[in-house]
Order: C-alpha cells, then structure tokens, then sequence
C-alpha cells in the first residue's frame, strides 16, 4: 500500500490482459460461446455484466464487515440478483432489440462465474474504491474477450462486422462460426493463439475460483477423490 | 404424447443444453476428464433439474404471477434453486446415503450451473404446463449427462495424443467439444426443426 495510485492502477489493469476473466481465468464460459454470434452481442453482453459486477462490487465491499461468514455466499448471490434484475428491467425498457437478442442469457448473469469470483476474491476484502476499479478492469476485460470471440465468428461466419460487410468478393462465409460448433471452435483457436503468444501460461495463473467452478483449472480431482 | 416426445427429444438431442445452447460449460469442461466423475455430476444435475423444474414453475404460476411479481422470477428461481440444492443434500444424506455418496461432491458445484436456472427461465418462457415443464427439465438433464459421458470418454481417449503445446489444455478440449458438437448438429433434421 506504499504507493496507493500504482495499486489502484494495477488493479484496473489486471483484469483486462493479465487476469483476463475469460481468456485466462476461463470463467464465464457460457455467455462468452452463447452471444457472441455478432460483435455487437457480444459488447452488449459485456457492458450488462459489468454493470451487475460494478453494482455488486460496490454493495458486497460495503457489507463485508457485516455479513457473517457462513451465509455469505447466500448473500452475495441475492445482490447479484438484484443488479441483474434492475439491468434485465432497462434493457427491456431502453434497448429492446438487444434485449431480445440476447433473451435468457440476461438472467443467467447472475450464475456468470466471473461476478461470484470478484466478489468472493476481491470485494469481500477490500474498500469500496478498489472493489471498483477491480469491477471495471474485470467487466472490461470480459468484453474485450466477448469483443474478439464475436469479432472473429461474425467476421468469418456472416462476412460483416458490427454491420458492416466486409468480405463480399474475397470469399464465402463459412456459416458454421455462427452456429454453435463455430463458438467452441473459434474460442479453443483463440485461447491456442494467445498460448502461443503470451509468456503467461493458463498453467502458470493462480487457481483460485470463488464459485468453485474453475473451469480449466479444475482437474477433475476434485470430483475424482471422493470415489 | 406426441409433444410430450418432442419436448423430451428435443431437449436431448436436437437443443442439447451444452452442445447448442451453450448451458452449462464449465461442469461440462470441469468434470470431464474422467467417465466416473461424469456419471456422478450428470446424475446429479438430472436430479436437481427435474425437481427445480417443478418447484420453480410452481412457485412462478402460483405465487408470482397472481400477484404480479414476474420481475422477481431471476432473484426468487435462483433462491429457490439454491435451497432447493440444499435441501437435497440434507434429505439424501438422511435417507439415502448410498447415493448421497455417489452425487455428494457434486451437489453444491449445481446452484451456480447455469442449465438449471436455465431450464426454470425456459418453461416460463415457453409457458409450459407442470408437466412439460418436468419432462423438459429431465430431458434437458439427459441430454446434458449424455454429452458428458460422451465427451470424457473422448478426452480420456485425448490424455495419451501428441498435442502441439499452444493447444494443451482447454483449446484441444475446446476443438474436440467443437466436433461433438457437429455430431448433435446431424439431430437437427430430425423433426424437420
């Protein structure tokens, strides 16, 4: 704490490269494969989740001195739901296309992984000023990653990106990539890129996960040792 | 019966939860590697969602709705979702402890496993009877307990290949899911859907 602002700096700035929530960390699968058929989706999907993050950071770093340890997770999952409600509400209200767009994958915000992992991570134990830029590196990061995957399906499966066509003439669209099959696809050869590319191994990063469901980090051990 | 069948195929092969509608990826990544440990989860969730299938659309038609509470359903289905878990444990470690052994471990990953809240938001939506509502959630646990077991038997089959080192790891796993789920992607012609 020596040197308060390059704290809060690298806190911001961790959750969009090196702790990336989706690339890295491998939480919140399910958003990341299921909307992310458009570009567009995709940053929707980001900003509604980091909303319910921020909102959620704010409240759970508020309350971490009054809530008893045992129901925590209760609690934490209850003011999840509650941000995630208010954000379902104004997106019907100001943004129905998205809304609709996007359909059960709003509600299921509050089962995202990322936003029970900040939270027990993060917010439980810190103030309220860090819980926030944490949320904001974090929610950044998560639509940077939703960003790219939908960049690379709706470039390569549609030809057109946020709209915009762009590879009339210089080859067919490969429909595929907007399918299902293309979202498991695109994001294995993405994560293999950065693999490739990052000194960071996803070996190497801290396995911790508040929700218990550390996708890649889970050996299946876990579950294995008690038979 | 007939749209009683096609509900529960379609639930299982033709909308597979994992395979095409993304529900449910990380236990599907998570508890993969081994066949054993994906019987015990897919057991598990097919508990679970059978009966939060019934115990959400219950509350929703009888206490939300008259009372024009619908807003709530996210905050009261995850509520209800995650006693529900607990009071399963608790009355399977009582009665039946065999198979609280079994499904044990398994039991508290559920209450963050995106397919069974996604099961309850769906019969909603769809406004299902009680019964459709249960069959999709049992349906939908079958579908997704088959994709398991089908998958960990691929990947224990994967643990012995010579992979390139950038794809180690989850891109292989990521690949292989990829070509599964081209596989569920035949189903699509079977009602002409």
């Amino acid at each position: 704490m020596a040197k308060p602002s390059s704290k809060a700096f690298s806190v911001l700035t961790n959750g969009l490269m090196k702790e990336n929530p989706v690339l890295k960390m491998v939480l919140g699968m399910c958003p990341s494969l299921a909307v992310t058929t458009m570009a567009k989706n995709g940053i929707g999907m980001g900003i509604a989740a980091t909303f319910v993050l921020t909102g959620s950071n704010i409240v759970i770093s508020l309350i971490r001195k009054i809530v008893p340890d045992k129901v925590r997770i209760p609690v934490y999952i209850t003011v999840i739901a509650g941000f995630t409600t208010i954000v379902q509400m104004l997106l019907n209200a100001y943004l129905p296309d998205i809304y609709k767009e996007l359909g059960i994958y709003i509600p299921l915000i509050v089962v995202n992984c990322i936003i029970l992992a900040r939270a027990e991570m993060f917010a439980s134990k810190n103030n309220v000023g860090l819980s926030i830029l944490d949320a904001l590196g974090m929610g950044g990061g998560f639509t940077i990653a939703l960003l790219i995957i939908g960049s690379v399906r709706e470039i390569l499966g549609s030809g057109t990106w946020m709209g915009l066509t762009l590879t009339k003439d210089i080859f067919d669209p490969a429909v595929i990539m907007i399918l299902p099959p293309g979202g498991f696809l695109a994001f294995g050869f993405i994560v293999a890129a950065i693999n490739k590319f990052s000194v960071l191994k996803i070996r190497n990063r801290e396995i911790a996960s508040g929700c218990g469901m550390d996708c890649a980090g889970c050996t299946g051990e876990d579950g294995g040792d008690g038979q | 019966m007939r749209d009683i069948i096609l509900i529960a195929l379609g639930a299982i092969l033709v909308d597979n939860f994992v395979l095409s509608r993304f529900l449910g990826i990380c236990p599907f990544l998570g508890v993969s590697k081994k066949s054993s440990t994906a019987v015990g989860m897919g057991g598990a969730v097919i508990f679970v969602m059978t009966l939060s299938s019934a115990v959400t659309w219950t509350v929703y038609k009888y206490l939300l709705e008259p009372n024009e509470l619908g807003y709530l359903q996210t905050i009261v289905f995850i509520l209800v979702i995650a006693a529900l878990v607990q009071f399963v444990e608790i009355v399977l470690k009582r009665f039946i402890p065999a198979l609280f052994k079994a499904l044990g471990i398994y039991l508290p990953l559920i209450t963050t496993n995106c397919a069974v809240l996604g099961s309850a938001l769906l019969n909603i939506e769809r406004n299902y009877s009680l019964l459709h509502a249960v069959v999709f959630g049992l349906s939908a646990g079958v579908g997704f307990t088959i994709a398991l077991i089908l998958f960990s038997g691929i990947r224990e089959k994967m643990e012995f290949c010579d992979i390139p080192a950038a794809f180690k790891g989850l891109p292989i796993t990521l690949i292989a899911a990829a070509l599964v789920s081209v596989a569920f992607f035949g189903f699509k012609g079977l009602f002409g859907i």
